[in-house]
């Protein structure tokens, strides 16, 4: 082959980097045609020659001791192949798992059920029909216990005791335990400079508000099919995980399967939001009884299993203070949160971090003086606090100080626009270190609100509130809310961020095939966010290898190198930099590979979007495609063959995306309805990969916001039922009552990342939940209301519209 | 044991005979005798539409049907759509407007919006999120659905369509 390219022959830079299909542009999705085609394929449609259905046997209550369980009918019935309960498990010590927290919870209950819908046995059979009949046969014997459902009452004297296992220990996971329903307190910031500061201040408010709980309620319930080869010792499982590779340490530590044993598949998973990062006792059951039995077992959850037993999230009891001068400027922040953690403490935060990343608290503003505490309560509700799209408590913190700084503004009768522009940190002070401990990496926040002012025209909207507020008849009210938030994502460092021990890296390894194709495989497993379309863009933008050529593979333990999954936006800021580091890798060793054919020295190369060109002689060159064929046949002397790179980044620090929403509603001041008239949302992600990709994201996190704020509560009677385990009463917006969303951006890159890539998809639920409230209590601010709690619904909105007299004509 | 019985129906123009308890559900005949594993099971109480087929003419939500209702049926699901290796306008539209992201809503959702523009070929913004609003969807919020089904409508009504994501119309860094 001749070395030299003929110049005319080599298309136009416009014509390469089209078909590159590198970052910034809306490549369309290489995983849409199987999603459309209805070829998929999720955990529920995996079938495996003589695979067994195990469904759970729940408790009806949310507190009783178990006086019997009689199993001798379900196992009677034909097609019953197993039924297990906490006893079977005990000889295998898998009646009780770690949870990621640091605490225990049982996989069946042992002895008492602890929250309703708890799993108590475990029925395997041949089809789900006759497994639902067999658990129906399961005949339990329950003796209730008085429920505790109110972390506020939790610590009481009398407060019955949820965890008898542990209700002597006086230590916890994380430090001292001052109650039997106590799981620990944890507190960040310097308190007696705090105290001090609002001891000297000239104003302080002081708020409480109720993060309520809610579920992140992905379409797909959780499930699993394990399936354990008897002869090779091999155990095999399919599984709807964020996380599969620490699954399947999670897995190797209970079972006592070496990790090379165990191959764990995350399949297409059908959205997570958070819901699937831990490890649920019908994972254990299923993986048990295909051991046991010798047979592939499948569980499915059913959607009221997931409503009520797996993952929930939030359930904050927040007071926040703000110390500051009479110009606005904040002086101190001072925030106690009672935390709901019901009762496992199985939280999916760092292991470090009881309280997840909450001490982003502090938010965009420059606040010299802060101090934190949580204390995290057991009581009788499900398990398992999860960052539900957002990175560990990240949503609890920015709601907490969006609406401190808004009740603050209203304090001092400052415009909620002007108080920010007052506190804002400046693009000169990053990287920033709070007051929490924490550096933010960069922000650029008051062109960012100056910008959504203007596209709302912000003082028109305000002279009409005005008019509207001074016209007695007028039968709508008006809220404006603002948010300014500061994100934290891209979990971890390792030196701050583990799970169970292992550091939150993520990793990539790229092989270029002969023909210049290429293949890459992620510690990372997508859930819709199209990981297989933006990862290939940042190797084509990177190493040149057109995106259409590479196939990008995640989910499968014994393929991908290892890597801590895909939550907390983290699969951008970390895997996105591995990858985009690998894509380097492999660059420079073409680079080396084209000089050496070009007979040059590897100085005197350089990268051009697809090929290598001697510096000062266009006309001479080799394209990548060109390399990767020599990397197999001719490469420098002491040069290894082939043309692979493996990365495992851990990142110096998070990310810090932020956004700047503004909402606009209309309350009906006698029905109590509302209507999002307006709803602004501009993001600030740092390098944009696709750009069709993250206004997608956007409009997902800002509806699935829009519920936590407007309509969702896992609400329990004061006997611990869960009211509202169903689509039913839970609610999920429709096309119906979803707002229009109008997006807008900034690019503030990230300095420290490879890129410049921060992650976007939790930005706008973690954003847009304090604007809808900022929004709602706007309406009613000039009444004195200074906070709503979530959600609010009519009938919620109506009662503060009636307790204002607003709904008399 | 519990008597099964036989049933027939025309699964996307295919002859298909099944044998199932009277209790059985079409959602699962169709997923786990007929494999055809589109449509998906998302709730328990017919509320979020990912197991819409349409049955002789009508969206159904498959878990609130028995099989053995569907007995001399015309059954359509997502894996009758693309013809002879041609997507249907409502798949090309879904993809090329993003209307979709972890995908498992999708097949409930074009096969909802396919009957849409059956009996309303140019649906209104307003028509077309009152005829969506059985099929829940977590990921997307609808915008880009919708633009899917106006793309699809164009398209079916033999105007020219346009993406509103264009490859390279870009204004980033």
């Amino acid at each position: 082959m001749d070395a030299t390219i003929d110049s005319k022959a080599v298309p136009s830079n416009e014509e390469r980097l089209a078909k590159l299909e590198g970052m910034g542009c809306s490549r369309k999705r290489y995983e849409d045609p199987r999603f459309i085609q209805g070829k998929g394929n999720y955990v529920d449609d995996i079938k495996m020659p003589n695979m067994l259905v195990g469904v759970m046997v729940r408790s009806p209550y949310a507190h009783a001791r178990i006086k019997s369980i009689d199993t001798s009918k379900a196992l009677a019935h034909p097609g019953v192949y197993a039924v297990l309960t906490a006893d079977d498990l005990k000889p295998l010590k898998l009646h009780w798992m770690p949870t990621l927290a640091g605490d225990v919870q049982a996989v069946l209950a042992d002895g008492k059920v602890v929250f309703q819908n708890q799993e108590v046995a475990f029925v395997v059979a041949e089809d789900r029909y006759i497994a639902a009949d067999a658990a129906e046969l399961v005949e339990v014997e329950y003796e209730p216990l008085a429920v505790l459902v109110d972390p506020l009452k939790a610590m009481a004297p009398d407060a019955p005791t949820v965890r008898d296992d542990i209700k002597d220990k006086d230590v916890g996971a994380h430090g001292a335990r001052k109650h039997p329903n106590h799981i620990f307190t944890w507190d960040i910031g310097d308190k007696d400079k705090t105290d001090r500061a609002f001891d000297n201040a000239e104003v302080t408010v002081k708020q409480d508000m109720i993060y309520q709980r809610v579920h992140p309620c992905p379409l797909e319930t959780c499930g699993c099919v394990a399936s354990f080869d008897k002869i090779r010792g091999d155990l095999l499982v399919y599984i709807t995980s964020q996380a599969p590779h620490v699954v399947r340490t999670v897995v190797g530590m209970l079972s006592s399967i070496p990790e090379s044993k165990i191959r764990i598949i995350s399949p297409d998973i059908g959205g997570g939001f958070g819901n699937k990062v831990g490890i649920y006792p019908g994972y254990v059951c299923a993986i048990v009884a295909a051991i046991v039995l010798g047979r592939p077992v499948k569980w499915i959850e059913s959607r009221t299993e997931n409503l009520t037993t797996t993952a929930f999230a939030r359930d904050y009891h927040m007071t926040g203070e703000l110390a500051a001068d009479k110009d606005g400027k904040i002086k101190a922040l001072r925030v106690h949160v009672t935390a709901d953690h019901g009762a496992f403490d199985a939280c999916a935060d760092p292991s470090k971090w009881p309280a997840g990343m909450f001490h982003v608290v502090t938010g965009s503003y420059d606040i010299p003086n802060a101090f934190v505490s949580v204390d995290g309560i057991y009581t009788n509700k499900c398990p398992g606090g999860v960052s539900y799209r957002c990175s560990f408590r990240v949503t609890e913190a920015v709601y907490l100080i969006e609406r401190m700084v808004d009740v603050l503004a209203q304090k001092l009768g400052i415009d909620k626009a002007e108080i920010r522009f007052r506190n804002f940190l400046r693009k000169d002070q990053f990287p920033y270190q709070t007051a929490l401990g924490l550096e933010y990496d960069s922000g650029d926040y008051e062109p960012a609100l100056r910008k959504g002012l203007a596209a709302l025209d912000y003082p028109a909207l305000r002279a009409e509130q005005a008019a509207r507020r001074a016209d007695p008849d007028a039968a709508t009210l008006m809220g404006i809310g603002i948010c300014t938030f500061t994100e934290i994502v891209g979990a971890g460092p390792s030196k701050m961020c583990d799970i169970l021990g292992i550091g939150m890296f993520d990793s990539c390894e790229i092989r270029v095939h002969p023909d210049g194709s290429a293949i890459a495989r992620m510690g990372t497993i997508s859930q819709g966010q199209g990981h297989q379309t933006t990862y290939a863009q940042i190797i084509a933008s990177v190493a040149g290898i057109p995106a259409s050529l590479i196939t990008v593979e995640e989910g499968d333990t014994a393929t991908a190198p290892y890597g801590l999954g895909t939550y907390g936006s983290r699969s951008t800021p970390v895997a996105g930099a591995a990858i985009a580091r690998a894509s380097h890798k492999i660059r420079e060793k073409a680079r080396k590979i084209a000089a050496h054919l070009l007979e040059v020295s590897p100085d005197d190369v350089e990268f051009d979007l697809d090929r290598f060109v001697v510096k000062g002689a266009p006309d001479q060159a080799k394209s990548i495609k060109e390399v990767a064929w020599a990397a197999y046949n001719n490469v420098p002397e002491g040069m290894e063959m082939g043309l692979e790179a493996v990365d495992y980044y851990d990142p110096p620090n998070f990310t810090f995306p932020f956004g700047t929403y503004i909402c606009v509603v209309d309350v009906d001041r006698y029905s109590g309805e509302t209507k999002i008239r307006r709803f602004y949302a501009l993001d600030d992600c740092g390098t944009r990969i696709n750009p069709m990709i993250i206004e997608g994201q956007i409009h997902g996190g800002l509806t699935e916001g829009f519920a936590v704020a407007m309509g969702q509560q896992l609400t329990y009677d004061d006997a611990g039922n869960v009211l509202g385990g169903t689509l039913m009463d839970y609610f999920l917006p429709t096309s119906m009552e979803t707002p229009h969303w109008e997006t807008d951006f900034t690019v503030t890159p990230s300095p420290h990342h490879p890129i410049g890539a921060k992650g976007v998809a939790e930005s706008p639920h973690v954003g847009s939940i304090p604007c809808f409230t900022a929004a709602m209590v706007d309406a009613f601010a000039h009444l004195g209301v200074t906070h709503m709690n979530m959600p609010h619904n009519s009938f919620r909105v109506w009662q503060q519209s009636h307790a204002l007299n607003l709904d008399q004509r | 044991m519990i008597k099964k019985m036989m049933v027939t129906f025309k699964l996307n123009g295919k002859s298909t005979d099944v044998v199932v308890e009277p209790r059985e559900l079409l959602i699962h005949t169709l997923r786990e005798k007929c494999l055809h594993t589109g449509p998906h099971i998302g709730c328990d109480s017919s509320h979020c539409g990912a197991c819409t087929v349409d049955v002789d003419g009508m969206s159904v939500k498959s878990c609130t049907m028995l099989t053995v209702q569907a007995d001399g049926s015309e059954l359509l699901t997502i894996e009758g759509f693309a013809q002879g290796g041609e997507l249907h306008a409502l798949q090309e539209g879904f993809m090329q407007e993003h209307g979709l992201q972890c995908g498992f809503c999708t097949p409930g959702m074009i096969t909802r919006a396919y009957r849409l523009l059956k009996e309303n070929p140019d649906p209104t913004e307003a028509e077309i999120r009152y005829w969506m609003a059985g099929n829940l969807c977590r990921c997307t919020g609808y915008q880009n659905i919708v633009k899917a089904v106006q793309y699809a409508a164009r398209k079916l009504r033999g105007e020219p369509v346009q993406t509103s994501y264009p490859l390279m119309e870009t204004t980033t860094h």
